[in-house]
């Protein structure tokens, strides 16, 4: 593979072009190394044979199946072991039936003990998730689809030491993530609204009118502030407090089931007519006639369309997809076709993906990994199975990204500065160095040869002898801790 | 600390910046054994998720307080489980007996009614704003911990500032290196990179010009250096007995570190589960539980820091308080105005500063709220100018756009 070189020529024509015209940074990739730039930036990096898969069938053939997952066959196995991760596949209120902690007996005090035990058990079920998780973003053949698992959990996050979301966790990104990722954002946000997950995570559990007393003093205001200034429009979308007010009052009622009220959905959302808010309200500027239930569908139909968070989200693409911080004409092309489209990120994503900003030399190999991407990005290039995922579970929380337990509603970031620093770079070199070395399949070595191949000619001409040089035990741990690996 | 003593040690780092020539403007040099312990420290703590700073110093002379927080509220002092009284008209929380003896010699002050000027009542944000030093500019891309780091006099080594926990946080984000420290079990533990060979294989790997190969250096440095001490204090601390897990554990790893490592100036720890929106609790429950955990933990660094004390300032912050009422889940939600904590030799202690605004309905800021009196931005301006001894172009790097009214905070640092 020449293509390293080609980017070196075109790189020195470009500085040439620096001086002479400004016109530098919409120098476009060319030949392998866009393929090789499109496979790290719609997947979690290369396997081994997916730079010659991708090159036969050509980078718009790549991109339209990536868009439409379900037309590409799944890797052999994968549906079926997936599908035998039993917690993966509950539904909430058996979640909830099977592991929530017994309530004491009428008049008595909760035993800690039995708290305990009850919590215990259901680690199980966060097992479970982190495993199906790690499997699907190393194995699938739908590597953009887990890619936008990862970022839209991010995006609605929610917390697995928050009261039932211990349960429930693996449900919520079953259910209301997985099916609408590339999809349209209002599904998105309204199935996030209705898990019980994201509405116990922000509190909107407890959000309530208080009948008796002053109607103001039940609201709880965490979920509504939380869904406008992460979920949709951005903190500077131009909302006030009194909109996070309205907001509040019109999603109370929204919460939760419990075992003896019937779900209104299959996840086990409930909407409470006693405890909601029966007064209109004014939302955005616009009243909103008290209607019960519908009110928040009609506030959730508002924010999807709304040109902020238009704006947000593709923001948030863009620094995904192209650069920390994404150039603004980019951000404002997406917003546009993100607001022709009613919110279709499938749609978004292909505008992105045809982008001139996209395919720019300047953005290439910029983006620098967080632990979950260089860890499964590490993997993937290895080729090797693995056979114990708590190794990859226990170097994400050492590495201060435990998966499924980010504390705060923001979720990861995926910016350099939030995740280059010394301590982390050390971890990572603690990781391929054990790993590359018969740690995680056993017995079972990195080839060298077959990585390098897997890995294309990404080196710059001092990694590159560095890595000729070395004993062939740790060519391998070399190239996966070589400066280049850590970028995508 | 006299202001002589502190005039003699910036020359001494003047005179060492000319004997080493530094690699760039924000490189360090290998400071030697000439490194002084009594040279100004500090270790800033912050209470992430927003603490109730009413139920922490309690305004029990304000009538209010009991008439807002019927189930919440502090039993009256000298009633069982009571407010532990300050000075007649201020009292701790019943479980923060641990800390009332640093009241008592004057080491421990209080400013309350404290806090950012910025509305925002978003975690996140608000976090941000106070860590940067520049509320309601999103925009600042560094903490004012690592613009203060930047200013300290050169030479600069690795372990200057350390954050303990697994990643940097905002106040310590910045041009300026900074050291991550583990905490908890197994922070000691061999990794594959202390193994000689394959050390010496990176070295070789990352030794050119590139940011990656700077970061790499910094990170084999300091974690020499962190080890080194981590495995003596390990062996002396525990005795052979299993570690604790927790903040007072981790404070006493910090306390350690610091009274024994002369290069740490400037230390940070984050402490979370403050954001009690449901079941607060009063003198048992969910917010006594961890402030507990924070007071034993503050009490475990004062011996620990042995005599560094004397030249060590502790500030205990948290990015807004809560509501002045208790919400119908018996917990309180995202508020304003805060207590911050003051406590080290250099403390004039003993005191609340600040000017108290009331808690009548009217005093209440959007009705709802303690105001903030002071801005945090005015005790830190103390911390930076008085303890550290900066200049006021130095304090206008630190606290950027900041005009400051000393008169507010006098003599809370000692002269």
């Amino acid at each position: 593979m020449v293509w390293q070189k080609q980017i070196g020529l075109t790189g020195i024509i470009m500085l040439w072009s620096v001086a002479l015209v400004f016109a530098a940074s919409t120098e476009e990739l060319s030949g392998d190394a866009r393929i090789m730039h499109l496979i790290n930036r719609l997947s979690f990096g290369p396997q081994p044979g997916d730079f010659e898969r991708v090159k036969a069938m050509g980078v718009e053939r790549y991109i339209q199946a990536q868009l439409s997952p379900q037309t590409i066959a799944e890797a052999p196995g994968l549906v079926e072991t997936v599908g035998e991760i039993q917690t993966l596949h509950m539904m909430p209120m058996t979640l909830l039936q099977l592991y929530d902690t017994p309530k004491p007996p009428p008049g008595q005090k909760q035993d800690p003990d039995v708290v305990k035990a009850a919590r215990q058990k259901a680690k199980i079920i966060l097992k479970e998730a982190r495993e199906a998780r790690l499997m699907r973003a190393i194995y699938s053949n739908r590597q953009l689809q887990e890619v936008m698992v990862d970022f839209w959990f991010n995006h609605f996050n929610i917390y697995s030491d928050k009261n039932q979301d211990l349960l429930w966790l693996g449900a919520y990104e079953e259910q209301a993530i997985r099916p609408y990722v590339l999809g349209r954002f209002r599904d998105l946000l309204g199935a996030t609204a209705h898990h019980p997950a994201m509405l116990v995570y922000l509190d909107n559990a407890q959000n309530h009118v208080n009948h008796s007393k002053n109607a103001l003093e039940g609201l709880n205001e965490n979920y509504a502030r939380e869904i406008m200034e992460l979920h949709t429009m951005g903190v500077d979308g131009g909302y006030t407090q009194q909109d996070v007010i309205a907001l509040a009052r019109i999603l109370t009622g929204w919460g939760p089931c419990n075992l003896n009220t019937p779900s209104t959905n299959s996840f086990g959302f409930c909407f409470r007519p006693n405890r909601h808010d029966k007064d209109d309200k004014v939302f955005l500027g616009k009243t909103i006639h008290a209607s019960g239930e519908s009110e928040g569908e009609e506030a959730l139909d508002m924010l999807a369309k709304n040109p902020a968070t238009a704006h947000h989200i593709s923001y948030q693409l863009a620094q995904y997809f192209v650069a920390d911080s994404p150039p603004k004409a980019l951000v404002d092309q997406l917003a546009r076709r993100y607001l022709q489209t009613d919110g279709n990120i499938r749609e978004v994503l292909n505008t992105l993906f045809h982008s001139q900003t996209f395919w720019s030399i300047a953005d290439t190999g910029n983006k620098y990994k967080t632990p979950y991407h260089y860890m499964v990005s590490a993997v993937r290039a290895s080729g090797l199975s693995v056979a114990n995922y708590q190794i990859i579970v226990n170097r994400l929380n050492q590495m201060g990204m435990p998966l499924y337990s980010c504390l705060t509603p923001d979720g990861y970031k995926n910016t350099k500065v939030d995740w280059l620093n010394p301590d982390a770079l050390l971890q990572r070199l603690n990781f391929v160095s054990a790993f590359t070395t018969a740690h995680m399949d056993p017995g079972k070595k990195v080839d060298p040869n077959q990585l390098d191949n897997t890995l294309g000619d990404v080196f710059s001409d001092a990694s590159r002898e560095r890595i000729n040089a070395a004993p062939e035990g740790i060519r391998a741990a070399l190239m996966l801790a070589s400066p280049e690996f850590m970028y995508f | 600390m006299n202001m002589t003593r502190r005039q003699f040690l910036k020359q001494m780092g003047l005179l060492s910046l000319m004997s080493i020539m530094p690699i760039s403007s924000n490189s360090w040099a290998y400071l030697g054994q000439n490194d002084n312990l009594n040279k100004p420290r500090l270790i800033v703590i912050f209470l992430r998720g927003a603490v109730d700073g009413l139920n922490v110093v309690v305004p029990y002379g304000d009538s209010h307080y009991f008439e807002y927080r019927p189930s919440i509220g502090l039993p009256r002092p000298g009633m069982a489980d009571g407010i532990l009284d300050l000075d007649g008209y201020f009292g701790l929380h019943p479980v923060l007996a641990s800390v009332l003896p640093f009241w008592k010699e004057n080491s421990l002050a209080f400013v309350h009614a404290s806090g950012s000027p910025d509305p925002n009542r978003s975690h996140f944000e608000a976090q941000d704003y106070m860590e940067s030093a520049t509320p309601g500019n999103a925009r600042t891309p560094d903490g004012w911990m690592n613009r203060l780091l930047g200013v300290l006099p050169k030479p600069h080594n690795p372990i200057q500032a350390v954050s303990f926990g697994e990643t940097t946080p905002k106040s310590l984000m910045g041009p300026m290196t900074v050291a991550n420290m583990p905490l908890g079990r197994g922070a000691a533990n061999k990794t594959p990179l202390d193994r000689t060979d394959l050390e010496k294989v990176f070295n070789g790997f990352y030794n050119d010009d590139r940011e990656l190969s700077h970061v790499y250096h910094e990170a084999i440095t300091a974690r020499k250096q962190l080890m080194t001490d981590l495995t003596a204090e390990t062996k002396a601390a525990n005795n052979g007995a299993p570690s604790v897990v927790g903040f007072a554990s981790d404070t006493r790893q910090l306390a350690q570190l610091i009274a024994r490592e002369p290069r740490v100036e400037l230390a940070f720890l984050a402490v979370g589960g403050w954001d009690t929106h449901v079941n607060e609790g009063s003198h048992d429950g969910q917010l006594a539980r961890h402030l507990n955990e924070l007071g034993n933990g503050l009490a475990a660094l004062v011996p620990g820091l042995g005599s560094t004390y004397d030249n060590t300032v502790i500030v205990v912050m948290s990015e807004f308080g809560r509501t002045a009422h208790e919400n119908s889940n018996g917990g309180t939600d995202h508020g304003h105005g805060n207590v911050m904590w003051l406590m080290g030799g250099p403390i004039q202690g003993g005191k609340v500063y600040g000017k108290w605004p009331g808690l009548a309905p009217d005093a209440l800021y959007q009705g709802r709220d303690l105001a903030v009196t002071t801005d945090f931005r005015d005790v830190l301006y103390q911390v930076n100018g008085r303890h550290f001894g900066l200049s006021p172009t130095q304090l206008a790097k630190v606290l950027p756009g900041f005009s400051a009214t000393p008169t507010l905070m006098e003599g809370l640092i000692r002269a």
